[in-house]
């Protein structure tokens, strides 16, 4: 009985992420597959959404890494308040996070960098959602190690710059490759807050959900097809993670 | 500003830096590190090895921020492994190496750059014998135009490589001479206890030194505030009244008793506390009260 109990909701927990991704590749025309996937409006939107994502997470290693060094190492009194505010942009809405964008770095934004429908504010979208997603797993990593390790550092020559990059940083390596899949698939997906901020022009802010998106209301194949690529994606990313990182 | 227990030392020098736990030993040894920055060589006490390098590697790195180019820092790295001995574990990580191993490692990796000045946390803790012997010789061996500085808690450590001792206690060095000096007149109650001789405290006068109001017979020129050392071999414990030409005698109660294979050292209370040390078979026919005497020529009186 109780085996029971547990069991049939643990199964239709399974049907429920199952189910859907069967019925995607049920229906996905794989003989004209590579067709949809080359057609130009998806290599367009493939090329975008490999800048934007890549784009996204340059901007989050770059801010996020000194951030992580921040909450980690630092016993300033408001350090609670900064990690709940950098956890905002994970629970927020997408959608709202776009419409904050824009009213922030928009043509009548707080700061009017006129970021709105470009490709650089398809980027910004992207790292506003992906950034708490690194800089979660970096402080994490920077947590376990030891800062004794950076003091017998500098005790043997290395100055700052040595001791980051032969000291900190290899022992970091498992977390930051961990935080960059995480906060690159993050970016890759979004939709809401690129769509609300950068809009949705093919060859500039396109990117592959929104293409997806477009698709599924005029030409259901093309659609199934995008979603197939992303779908893969998605999988290869938790081999590779898995296979890596997470059965440690 | 260099210290001064530095800036006191002669090449050569190995100090041994002992006292009580959390008296401040690692945090002055990390001051010193920071204040003959970049000639110095630390080993710290949990080694602190660069876990994501090998054993050669952590050796090497700090031949390679004193601008050696790679190739011979990793030469000189193998001929440091190869003197202690762990040559063999060179491509090891040290999550690979045990605690000894470690040790000589680490001690490979703070000489290897031939620092001026060497400090060792508790080199010999938790470490076998065989590193042990390994990693004194090489210290004794590489002392000379250096100054050592060893924390230790093992009086052994002390006699068989220190020449200086240096007493730390609640964060001050209260005591700082050979080692000679520390075993004949220690200055507090932990490094006399350390060195296992009794330590009064007293006035001392024409007739010898005056403890807590009891007057210890002693043959002095010191007057005034005056410590006096009693060592423990000198302490004769009788059942009755002792009638030899010792001066001092007193009553007094078997407290702490310590027995070791071929002596027993017996803590007597009474109006003077003194640690005895006597044979077995002595101690086997004393009565739970006893006499306690000292001739007055072993009573050894300096001023405070």
């Amino acid at each position: 009985m109780r085996r029971l109990a547990v069991g049939i909701p643990a199964a239709i927990a399974v049907a429920l992420i199952a189910l859907p991704l069967a019925a995607l590749l049920a229906r996905t025309p794989w003989s004209t597959l590579g067709e949809h996937v080359t057609s130009s409006t998806a290599r367009q939107a493939l090329f975008i959404s490999l800048q934007t994502s890549f784009g996204a997470l340059a901007v989050c290693l770059v801010l996020g890494l000194p951030l992580a060094w921040v909450l980690a190492r630092s016993t300033a009194p408001g350090r609670h308040l900064l990690r709940a505010l950098v956890l905002v942009p994970m629970v927020l809405p997408p959608v709202v996070g776009g419409a904050a964008l824009l009213f922030a770095f928009g043509r009548n934004g707080v700061i009017p960098l006129r970021l709105s429908f470009t490709t650089a504010g398809a980027v910004l979208a992207g790292a506003f959602v992906a950034l708490p997603f690194l800089v979660l797993a970096l402080e994490a990593g920077l947590r376990q190690l030891d800062p004794r390790y950076e003091d017998a550092a500098a005790v043997l020559g290395a100055g700052p710059w040595s001791r980051f990059r032969h000291i900190t940083l290899p022992q970091l390596a498992p977390a930051l490759v961990a935080g960059s899949v995480l906060a690159w698939a993050r970016a890759l997906g979004e939709f809401g807050a690129t769509i609300t901020f950068a809009g949705n022009l093919p060859g500039e802010t396109q990117t592959l959900p929104l293409a997806v998106y477009v698709a599924l209301q005029s030409d259901r194949d093309a659609a199934l097809a995008l979603s197939t690529v992303l779908l893969g994606t998605a999988v290869a990313m938790i081999v590779a993670l898995r296979g890596r990182w997470l059965t440690r | 500003m260099a210290h001064p227990l530095i800036d006191g030392a002669e090449p050569g020098d190995v100090i041994a830096l002992v006292g009580p736990n959390g008296a401040g030993k690692s945090t002055l040894l990390r001051r010193l590190a920071a204040e003959h920055q970049p000639d110095v060589g630390l080993v710290f006490q949990d080694r602190l090895l660069f876990p994501h390098m090998t054993a050669l590697d952590n050796v090497a790195f700090g031949l390679r921020h004193a601008g050696l180019r790679k190739h011979d820092a990793r030469q000189q790295a193998r001929e440091w492994l190869e003197r202690l001995h762990v040559a063999d574990l060179a491509a090891r990580k040290p999550d690979a190496l045990s605690g000894g191993e470690a040790q000589r490692v680490a001690v490979a990796r703070a000489l290897a750059r031939r620092p001026r000045v060497l400090l060792l946390d508790e080199p010999f803790a938790a470490v076998d014998v065989e590193a042990a012997a390994v990693v004194r010789a090489v210290i004794r061996a590489e002392a000379a135009g250096r100054v050592t500085v060893l924390v230790t808690h093992q009086p052994l450590d002390v006699l068989a490589l220190a020449n200086k001792v240096a007493v730390m206690e609640a964060g001050e060095i209260t005591q700082t001479g050979t080692v000679d000096d520390v075993r004949t007149r220690p200055r507090s109650p932990w490094i006399a206890r350390m060195v296992g001789v009794n330590l009064l405290k007293g006035t001392a006068t024409a007739h010898g030194i005056v403890v807590n109001g009891t007057t210890v017979a002693a043959l002095t020129d010191v007057r005034g505030e005056a410590f006096a050392v009693v060592h423990p071999r000198a302490v004769t414990l009788s059942n009755e009244q002792p009638h030899t030409s010792a001066r001092n005698a007193w009553p007094g109660r078997l407290a702490d008793v310590d027995i070791e294979l071929d002596r027993v050292r017996v803590r007597v209370q009474g109006a003077v506390d003194l640690v005895a040390e006597i044979t077995p078979a002595a101690y086997s026919e004393l009565t739970p009260t006893v006499w306690a005497s000292v001739k007055a020529t072993e009573v050894e009186v300096y001023p405070a």
